[in-house]
């Protein structure tokens, strides 16, 4: 019988902050969340499958989670080398860029859509030239990686199209692997490398082998973060999607065109779907946390 | 001492002007483009309500798309007036929240639409396309800029032009079917609202054609230059009625009855039909409309009653989940 709460702890108070806890949760996350599975447990399961499984629905659905999933990768990628460059190298306006990191953040979504339309879009300031770039891109590799489907891409804009989703979600991806991966780094001190290379570890042996594996769970949280964000981010997505049925509609647009009909079961029903998807993506990927945490040290 | 004094003085003066002269605050909820047409009106109302009662009255306006606002109204945003794009999104104020009885529409004249609209076209300078009719927006290669039906209620109104049109022009529903298909194949873009809409044809320069509200229409003409835009008025388009109704419920709690029902009547007077006029909206009062007469072209307009049988059917019909307008998408 060696519950948590018998065992002494130095602080005071655990009954006390657990029930706290436990309430603020229920209050402020389980709550909400479980009304919509209420709502939805009125439908009989023929319902539920009509209302989540229709060919736009699962056309969205792999939208959204797919072009989350890329985002959050090079988010990963991408937003290491800055949390990189951010904590290991002092430079003249180092401090305005780390403010800019959390920009995504405090942007109204609405006004990040607005604004990466307007530079991404064919007459945009940077639409103008990077469109041509992609299209022309676009058709080289439909035909030099063939194995790949292009289909859904050839032919497609920067803005108002799929790669627009795409940009939306990295952009408010980017501050989650960032932030989360900041403080891991600056704990992480330099004498680590230089330990490494007395060693005799050439440089990509002290950052496959030694970096990588201190920052990898991290790594992954943040990733995780971005990816969550991603799959539910509206806001900004609408504006710059073209919203094209079947081909660039996000899940959450179809909840809103649910909601519009005051169909609110249709649309819990695919909050649901997706909520549940949501938590066991997130379920994996804490266990791929774990296992990495395990698997490097030895 | 004396402060005290001072501040009683204040304070009794301030509560014997508030017994004097009521100072009301209703609030109009309505949909997208209406900002200009509901400024004006409301600095007009207030004059005219000041001059009839002596009270004072504010009114605050609240706009989105029409469905989204007949939504937060039964989710109990606290309206006075609704003045909505649509008869089916205030149908919805009374099947959703019974908040307004069921025959509301036959509370004012004109079906409670005292102005109304109807569908045009907004082009580019010189119309390149050389778009005059529905005909040519279809053909290949010429793309649309419309809202989502679906989301939107102007849309939904875009949609029954061209569903009429074709209805008329080509004789059967199939036929219909596959011409508004043709036209959303040359859709690039589905944007949630009409306002939406309008800024991704007049800034993003997206599409040839935007399927607009006239007055919207007009409205850009009037902001962005006659020099970059034109109109062009189709052969055959829809009555739009923007309806407006009180929200029974709330006002009854508020005891705003009064003053909200003599808003909506101010709107069919001259002054509130002269500034309908203004903003671009076709008034109903025929002496005011014969003073416009020559910013609105005349033209053939089917109307939702007649030609859809009304909008509980072509709701129906066309814009619920696995309606027409699903279909024409999955092929």
């Amino acid at each position: 019988m060696s519950s948590v709460a018998s065992r002494r702890s130095v602080l005071p108070g655990f009954g006390l902050s657990l029930g706290f806890t436990l309430a603020y949760l229920g209050l402020i996350v389980l709550i909400p969340l479980s009304a919509a599975f209420i709502k939805t447990s009125g439908m009989t399961w023929a319902e539920f499958v009509a209302a989540v499984a229709s060919p736009r629905l699962i056309a969205s659905y792999k939208l959204s989670f797919g072009i989350s999933l890329l985002a959050a990768i090079v988010n990963a990628f991408f937003g290491g080398i800055v949390a990189w460059v951010l904590v290991r190298y002092t430079f003249p306006g180092r401090r305005v860029v780390d403010a800019l990191v959390d920009l995504p953040f405090a942007l109204p979504t609405a006004v990040a859509g607005i604004a990466l339309c307007a530079l991404y879009a064919r007459n945009g300031w940077v639409g103008e030239w990077l469109d041509p770039i992609w299209a022309g891109g676009i058709k080289w590799l439909s035909t030099h990686v063939p194995w790949i489907d292009w289909a859904g891409w050839l032919g497609s804009k920067l803005a108002y199209d799929r790669p627009g989703i795409f940009l939306a979600l990295t952009f408010i991806g980017l501050p989650f692997v960032v932030r989360t991966l900041q403080p891991v780094l600056a704990e992480l001190e330099p004498e680590l490398e230089e330990a490494a290379a007395t060693l005799g570890a050439n440089r990509w042996q002290t950052m496959t082998r030694v970096i990588f594996p201190e920052l990898l769970p991290a790594l992954i949280t943040g990733f995780a973060l971005a990816f969550a964000r991603g799959i539910g981010e509206y806001g900004s997505v609408v504006f710059i999607a073209g919203n094209q049925p079947l081909h660039s509609e996000i899940t959450p647009l179809l909840i809103i065109t649910k909601l519009e009909q005051y169909d609110y079961r249709g649309a819990t029903a695919i909050a649901v779907v997706m909520l549940v998807t949501s938590f066991l993506l997130l379920l994996l990927i804490n266990l791929l946390q774990k296992w990495s945490r395990r698997y490097y040290r030895l | 001492m004396k402060f005290k004094i001072f501040l009683t003085v204040l304070l009794a003066s301030a509560l014997g002007a508030a017994a004097s002269a009521k100072t009301i605050t209703l609030l109009n909820v309505s949909y997208d483009p209406t900002r200009e047409l509901y400024v004006d009106f409301n600095a007009a109302f207030a004059k005219y309500w000041k001059a009839k009662t002596g009270d004072d009255v504010t009114v605050k306006q609240s706009h989105a798309g029409s469905g989204a606002q007949a939504r937060a109204i039964n989710d109990g945003l606290q309206a006075d007036v609704a003045t909505l794009a649509l008869a089916a999104d205030v149908d919805a104020l009374y099947n959703v929240g019974k908040l307004v009885p069921q025959d509301w529409q036959k509370r004012l004249p004109n079906n409670s639409a005292p102005y109304t609209s109807t569908i045009v076209f907004l082009v580019r300078k010189g119309n390149p396309k050389g778009i005059k009719d529905w005909d040519d927006i279809v053909k290949p290669g010429v793309t649309i800029v419309t809202p989502n039906p679906k989301t939107s209620g102007g849309a939904r109104w875009n949609y029954l032009a061209a569903w009429g049109y074709a209805l008329k022009k080509y004789g059967s529903e199939d036929k219909a079917k596959e011409f508004v298909g043709k036209l959303f194949k040359n859709v690039p873009v589905l944007d949630s609202g009409a306002r939406g809409s309008t800024t991704t044809f007049v800034q993003r320069e997206i599409g040839d054609v935007a399927l607009s509200w006239e007055n919207e229409a007009f409205l850009v003409l009037k902001e962005y230059g006659a020099d970059k835009f034109e109109v062009v008025v189709p052969s055959l388009s829809i009555l739009a009625e923007p309806t407006v109704t009180v929200v029974d419920k709330f006002v009854k709690k508020k005891g705003t009855e009064a003053v909200a029902k003599a808003y909506l009547d101010y709107l069919y007077s001259d002054e509130g039909q002269e500034i309908a006029a203004r903003n671009f909206y076709r008034p109903r009062n025929e002496t005011v409309a014969a003073k416009y007469v020559k910013v609105f072209p005349k033209l053939t307009l089917l109307t939702i009653d007649a030609d859809f049988g009304g909008w509980t059917k072509a709701q129906k019909t066309h814009f619920t989940d696995g309606g027409v307008f699903d279909q024409i998408y999955l092929k």
